[in-house]
């Protein structure tokens, strides 16, 4: 395996950044991700690369990404779920690796969903 | 699904739901273009019952659908190839699938970006289980082990960012040299 020293640097700098971030556990935003079968067929992981991606690039403490499986609308995936702090979940639906910086950008940051990924606009379609 | 690292990701799924403490991944490329993928892991394992009936896209675990197409569809484009795959599984001890590839077929999948596949599943299931992940070919062998990183991380969680990318770095730079030939 590549050199495991870096590990010890990458370990003090995520310590620092988690200490910042356990002061206020209840901000955390939660964007989940559906990879079954389906969602992985219809290209679900290299979004959730381009959330990671995303995330990184913006330093963005108070959020994390995590997977769940098929919820049973496997012609929408791949799909995202995000869920603010104040208990809000936001669907989206068709989700793709160049659609992520701008749902981080507008949702994630700024708390305006992008209305026209989500899944209220694709059904009205 | 458009390669076989795709596949993997779904595969190491019925480990994860298994309860499997390790998952072990194997790719060997052997010199006449045969690629194995070996997955085994010490989850629950399957009764000789579900054993016969897995194979059958009607045949799943779950609770909400009839359907599972995981092991059909990777069956599917093992076959293609001239490959195939085959499963064993003992109740209480684990399972072990694994599925050949004829790579010279041009009906073979690419094993596509390994790598990413790999840092996305711990990126998922940063506290258990356990990945091993062996890459081999004439061109030589790579090992991986997220206990060794989770060790070295002294308690930091395997999601953090940083470290997903420092995964994805490092599993990238070492796949290359032993898959690059088959990886696209």
């Amino acid at each position: 395996m590549k050199s495991l020293a870096e590990l010890e640097q990458i370990r003090k700098q995520t310590l620092e950044r988690i200490n910042l971030r356990k002061e206020d556990k209840a901000d955390v935003t939660r964007i989940v991700i559906g990879m079954a079968t389906c969602g992985i067929a219809a290209g679900a992981r290299p979004v959730m690369h381009a959330f990671m991606d995303e995330l990184n690039k913006r330093q963005l403490q108070h959020v994390t990404v995590s997977q769940t499986g098929c919820i049973g609308m496997c012609r929408l995936e791949p799909m995202v779920d995000i869920i603010t702090p104040d208990g809000n979940k936001v669907t989206y639906v068709h989700v793709k690796p160049e659609m992520v910086p701008r749902i981080v950008a507008e949702h994630v940051v700024n708390g305006r969903p992008v209305q026209e990924y989500t899944i209220g606009a694709a059904e009205d379609q | 699904m458009r390669d076989i690292s795709l596949h993997l990701s779904d595969i190491v799924q019925n480990s994860i739901t298994a309860g499997a403490s390790l998952v072990e991944v194997t790719f060997r490329l052997d010199g006449a273009g045969v690629l194995r993928v070996t997955v085994r892991d010490d989850g629950c394992g399957m009764s000789p019952e579900l054993l016969e009936r897995v194979q059958s896209p009607f045949t799943t675990t779950r609770t909400t659908r009839k359907v599972g197409l995981g092991i059909p569809l990777l069956t599917q484009n093992a076959r293609l190839s001239g490959g195939d795959v085959r499963l064993q599984s003992e109740l209480g001890v684990g399972t072990v699938i694994e599925a050949d590839f004829h790579t010279d077929s041009i009906d073979c999948l690419p094993v596509g970006d390994l790598a990413e596949t790999m840092a996305t599943l711990v990126l998922s299931n940063p506290d258990r289980p356990d990945f091993h992940l062996t890459c081999a070919s004439p061109s030589g062998e790579m090992q991986f082990s997220t206990e060794e990183i989770r060790q070295a991380l002294g308690g930091v969680s395997l999601a953090e960012p940083e470290v997903y990318q420092w995964m994805l770095s490092s599993l990238r730079e070492e796949i290359e040299p032993i898959l690059g030939g088959i990886m696209k």
